[in-house]
């Protein structure tokens, strides 16, 4: 797994490459921290390049959102999510927990 | 019937993934119900080696595979700890975010995901069998895998 790290004036975006599983979570989770440890809440995950997503990658996302949305300072949003992601994301009800957006650009606009 | 014998690490779940697509694909499931059977397999594997290993890399998981026309199962096998599936609460997918757990969420999904699955402890063996029926009706008969 790769993570690509863009910075914007509005928000921060992540690109994934790659599979997210208990291997690789935590580097997941790390590029994620580093972003909420210096205070960065607005944040885009582009996930066009994720391959694969366990419940590790899950938990990651679940904790960085509440991280984010604690004290209404941000939000955790999901872009360009492949059609398997897609599923998974919905089988364990993340769809309400988190705006997904079909393109990039919307999804960056959304800050 | 395949017999293989994977290292019980989480480095090891890359390889367990190709291999499982392999089995998948030779067994002519599509590309999403492949999807499904590479999730149910990485989730049980990262709960043995979470749970049944502990995180101690020394572990072996043997996998056994018997494809049918009918269905594909998967046999996960573990000499670790002995893993209690009663004891994981099934998560609320419904919650609020404050109200979200961050476990559970691997049993649910190879409960969702696969349409028969057992767990057993035999003789000090943790034995996980799970079954993927080929999707087929009585005017289509299923092809042979």
């Amino acid at each position: 797994m790769e993570t690509i790290h863009t910075q914007y004036k509005h928000c921060d975006v992540i690109k994934v490459k790659g599979r997210i599983d208990s291997a690789t979570a935590p580097n997941f989770g790390a590029a994620l921290t580093s972003l909420t440890d210096q205070g960065r809440y607005h944040i885009v995950i582009d996930m066009s390049d994720v391959e694969f997503i366990s419940s590790a990658g899950l938990r990651v996302l679940i904790t960085t959102q509440k991280t984010c949305k604690r004290y209404n300072r941000g939000e955790l949003v999901l872009a360009q999510v492949p059609a398997n992601i897609l599923a998974a994301l919905e089988l364990a009800g993340f769809n309400i927990l988190f705006k997904i957006f079909d393109d990039l650009l919307t999804a960056v606009g959304n800050f | 019937m395949i017999t293989r014998f994977f290292p019980g690490r989480y480095e090891s779940l890359e390889e367990i993934a190709e291999f499982v697509r392999s089995i998948a694909q030779a067994a002519g499931l599509s590309p999403f119900e492949t999807y499904k059977l590479e999730t149910a397999v990485d989730e049980a594997c990262s709960n043995i080696i979470e749970h049944a290993y502990c995180g101690i890399s020394d572990g072996v998981i043997e996998f056994t595979i018997l494809t049918t026309p009918e269905a594909i199962t998967i046999i996960l096998k573990d000499n670790g700890r002995k893993f209690s599936p009663d004891s994981v609460l099934p998560p609320d997918v419904n919650a609020p975010l404050k109200k979200r757990k961050d476990h559970g969420l691997g049993i649910f999904i190879i409960r969702k995901w696969m349409d028969d699955v057992q767990f057993d402890y035999i003789d000090g063996h943790n034995i996980l069998t799970m079954t993927k029926y080929r999707d087929c009706t009585p005017d289509e008969p299923c092809s042979s895998f």
